[in-house]
């Protein structure tokens, strides 16, 4: 993919996408999160919203979401928060991962998380 | 067969091509990252194509002098924002876990978007570049300083001019970090190191939550 189409983005025309919010509680939207569309959309929706809906038929992360639309990670972020207040998207949680990881305090996934992983990967 | 059957009262034309990545299956409910690092041309975008299935990807995020993220853009707007890119590619481990590899530079200003990109790692892979070695050791400070586990890989596709033990010492790396050699261009070796890393990580994971059992109990 180019670079430039993104390098070309001013601040002004993010700042309209997001309609000028500052912040959001995006938290919830790691690089990884998987999202999937509830619904479909619907005619005068904004345009970022829609293309969202669309690709997220199928779960998608949010990084494919933002290398889709073109956009930073930041400025997707706020538009799935749109979204997810909405009730029009869902995340699919990591449940034992990042979270668990936190909660502890501990800086290792879990070893049951690892230990898939390993299993995918000798499958390669 | 996956889109068509399983949404098959939609209509099918009119409407734009969204997007032209392959979808994840529909039953995937778990996705986890792993982040190369390494120095421009070193090869992290060759490594992550060599095991992604999907063509890699890239997108970046914006900072400011300020801080990080639109809020910031918008509220200074005229003045000069700077971004940091990345690329990334896909494994799809099982039905239900996805892996995402991150190519990360290792320059200065990417540091700063570790927390908001990276936090819930689940570990590094420096890609050693033996005619830039200072720039690892920057890498290697900065996931000490994160609490990142991770491995040290030399992609090597020719005679090598040092043993590893030479690497390992000129880097002073902890005799606990693995140093392997790969070619980032294959995807067996690619592999490697990634199963280098996940077992490294795996034997610290399992020591620090058995500790914890340990002490509850």
């Amino acid at each position: 993919m180019s670079r430039e189409a993104i390098d070309r983005e001013t601040p002004d025309r993010l700042y309209t996408i997001t309609g000028g919010r500052s912040r959001a509680h995006t938290d919830v939207f790691d690089l990884v999160t998987l999202v999937v569309a509830e619904s479909e959309p619907t005619p005068g929706m904004q345009s970022e919203h829609t293309r969202i809906l669309r690709m997220c038929r199928a779960p998608r992360a949010v990084v494919e979401i933002s290398a889709a639309l073109r956009l930073p990670i930041s400025v997707t972020r706020i538009l799935l928060c749109d979204l997810l207040d909405a009730g029009r998207i869902t995340v699919r949680q990591p449940t034992r991962s990042a979270g668990a990881q936190e909660s502890l305090g501990l800086p290792f996934a879990h070893p049951d998380v690892l230990k898939e992983v390993l299993v995918g990967l000798r499958q390669l | 067969m996956g889109s068509a059957s399983s949404s098959p009262g939609r209509p099918a034309a009119a409407e734009e091509p969204e997007p032209e990545v392959a979808p994840l299956r529909s039953t995937v409910r778990e996705g986890v990252k792993i982040v190369i690092v390494g120095g421009f041309g070193v090869g992290k975008t060759t490594m992550v194509r060599s095991v992604s299935e999907i063509r890699p990807l890239s997108t970046e995020e914006v900072m400011t002098e300020a801080g990080v993220g639109i809020d910031d853009v918008a509220g200074v707007r005229g003045k000069n924002t700077t971004t940091v890119a990345f690329d990334f590619g896909r494994i799809s481990l099982d039905e239900h876990l996805v892996l995402y590899l991150f190519g990360a530079p290792g320059q200065e200003r990417f540091w700063f978007l570790w927390d908001r990109l990276f936090a819930g790692t689940l570990g590094a892979v420096v890609l050693l570049d033996t005619r830039r070695v200072e720039d690892s050791w920057y890498a290697i400070d900065r996931l000490e300083h994160h609490n990142m586990p991770f491995v040290v890989a030399r992609n090597n596709f020719g005679q090598p001019t040092h043993t590893l033990e030479e690497v390992r010492d000129a880097l002073s790396l902890d005799p606990g970090v693995p140093l392997v050699d790969c070619d980032a261009r294959r995807r067996e070796s690619s592999r490697d190191v990634l199963i280098t890393l996940v077992q490294h990580v795996y034997a610290l994971s399992s020591a620090a939550y058995g500790a914890m059992a340990g002490a509850a109990s």
